[in-house]
């Protein structure tokens, strides 16, 4: 190997928003449709405390392993964790109440205005009259009501009457994942015993928002915002986007500058996704289970050049190329057969995979399945394929290679990254050696292609 | 099955005639199938598409079904399908499209 690109931390953080539910994508276009339905959605939210001991949750911020899942049985929020804690070592579970403060940190442009109680976070002068609330089909820039325990504890302003890009819809899904991506850097840098080593001196942000005006819709660049929002007076940043294969696309990048010499220390992050936010909610609804798309997740990674923590195998990336075929079978082999052969490795050589690792009690209800559990059975049918195990050994590789899905439906935070950490801890504390992450990316929902993409690496600590 | 799709069905219908076509399903999870196969068959249960209370009654099949297997070249299948169909649970498959077929596939 050629390229040291090492990964040293990594944190996991969730902001519990039950009040933002009605903001999500769905949720506001069927609230639109019918009013009924954000009562229905009401009350079913759960409570801070609830959120804490979802035991998916505690997975997350690193308080429980993902196998406690396998021993957990459903429905996963009746059966609480007992000793749940809203701080853990990946990270934490900030309260509605720390988001919406996260929010107003987050403000460098007067978009957020509180009343109340909550104006205490006001940073200086009088407040101002509220502004008018929007309603279909108004003003664009008119504010919509940030509420809390059922009250309006406050306004989130457009910024522009006829820009669409700048709407208080668009602006509050950007800087939600702002204060999010923000979170999770706060929690990497506390990782970091920054007396013995410097801060990042570059960012990249792989959030799925979309920052810009008109003229250059998604243009970006969030990084650079979450930086100065931390204090990295010495760094800068720029935004990697690939759908949900973005989280791991940055990864590379990152480790690619680190080992080119570029920078000693990029810090990769990514904010949560407002508008999927309740986006299965009416299938939960259906079925008497509380709202569970009620956090919004934010990741953050550190890789350097010289520190201590498991290598990117940069010389063996795989990658899903523009001619490749797109069935199933052709994209994992894109991304798990021929990186591994290239590397001299069998499947059955990887102890641990991290791909997709939605939460099933969100996806199954609502007809999607149980995601992680069906890639990972697909791995390890790449496997027998390839004659490396039997056919009928394929549901145990499955689970001795997999992890149970554990992580919030936030896309590109759902995608393999929230095994990082818990990697990380296998590497240092239980000698893992190696751990395979793949990502893939839904290129046709944005309407210019048919294609989809797909990215992965290797760590190990070889 | 999301509206565009809804729409595209429907305009493929109207083309060529529902008498002279079958729905090749290709879902792997039984309830997603199930969900599909009710769509072009009796019409969208959520109510919100466009095939909504419109019965097409298409034929509707698995292209993992032993029936269909067979008229794929076998190199070209264990190449495309070779993965998916070790993973499957066929019966299950067989099952869910049962209910909203009136005859049985062939052997």
């Amino acid at each position: 190997m050629t390229c040291k690109a090492a990964v040293t931390a990594s944190a996991c953080v969730l902001a519990h928003v039950p009040s933002f539910v009605r903001y999500g994508s769905k949720p506001s276009r069927v609230i639109r449709q019918d009013g009924a339905f954000l009562a229905s959605l009401e009350s079913r939210l759960r409570g801070f405390h609830e959120a804490v001991a979802y035991p998916p949750h505690q997975v997350f911020i690193g308080n429980l392993g993902p196998q406690a899942l396998r021993e957990t049985p459903f429905p996963w929020y009746e059966n609480p964790s007992s000793d749940a804690a809203p701080s853990g070592p990946f990270g934490r579970i900030a309260s509605e109440k720390e988001f919406l403060v996260l929010l107003k940190r987050a403000d460098a442009c007067g978009l957020v205005q509180f009343f109340g109680e909550f104006a205490r976070v006001q940073e200086a002068g009088e407040l101002d009259d509220p502004p008018a609330f929007a309603a279909s089909g108004e003003n664009q820039a008119a504010a919509l009501p940030l509420f809390h325990n059922d009250e309006v504890v406050g306004s989130f302003r457009g910024d522009h009457e006829e820009d669409e890009s700048l709407t208080a819809s668009v602006l509050l899904e950007n800087l939600a994942a702002k204060a999010t991506a923000y979170l999770a850097l706060e929690q990497l840098l506390g990782q970091t015993d920054l007396s013995d080593e410097p801060p990042p001196d570059f960012l990249i942000n792989c959030s799925e928002e979309a920052v810009g005006d008109r003229y250059q819709r998604g243009g970006g660049n969030l990084a650079k915002t979450v930086g100065e929002m931390a204090g990295l007076q010495h760094a800068s940043g720029t935004d990697v986007k690939n759908f949900c294969a973005g989280p791991l696309n940055a990864m590379v990048l990152a480790g690619s500058l680190v080992a080119a010499g570029v920078f000693d220390r990029v810090a990769v992050v990514g904010g949560g996704s407002l508008p999927k936010l309740g986006m299965k909610a009416a299938a939960h609804l259906e079925k008497d289970m509380p709202v569970l798309e009620d956090v919004l997740a934010g990741f953050s990674a550190m890789v350097t050049a010289d520190g201590e923590g498991p290598q990117i195998r940069l010389d063996h990336v795989g990658l899903h190329r523009i001619g490749a075929d797109h069935t199933q079978q052709a994209i994992l082999e894109s991304l798990v057969a021929e990186p591994l052969d290239r590397l001299g490795l069998k499947l059955s050589e990887v102890p641990l995979y991290a791909t997709e690792l939605h939460n099933p009690e969100i996806t199954v209800p609502a007809g999607a399945g149980d995601v992680p559990r069906t890639n990972y059975q697909y791995i390890a049918a790449l496997a027998a394929l390839r004659g490396e195990i039997d056919r009928t050994e394929i549901p145990r590789f499955a689970e001795k290679h997999g992890l149970p899905g554990f992580a919030p439906s936030q896309g590109h935070i759902a995608s393999a990254v929230p095994a990082l950490p818990h990697a990380l801890r296998g590497f240092r504390d239980d000698g893992l050696g190696r751990a395979f992450f793949l990502a893939k990316g839904s290129l046709f929902l944005g309407r210019m292609t048919r294609l989809s993409d797909g990215i992965s690496f290797l760590l190990t600590d070889e | 099955m999301d509206m565009e799709r809804q729409t595209e069905i429907q305009t493929v219908v109207d083309e060529h005639g529902r008498e002279n076509l079958i729905v090749l399903l290709g879902a792997t999870d039984v309830d997603s199938l199930a969900l599909a196969a009710e769509t072009v068959v009796s019409g969208d249960p959520s109510y919100a598409g466009p095939l909504a209370g419109v019965s097409l009654g298409l034929p509707v099949f698995h292209i993992l079904e032993p029936c269909l297997r067979a008229q794929f070249p076998a190199d070209l299948y264990k190449e495309k399908l070779g993965l998916v169909s070790m993973v499957v649970d066929l019966p299950a498959i067989g099952g869910a499209l049962d209910q909203f077929r009136t005859m049985s596939p062939p052997e």
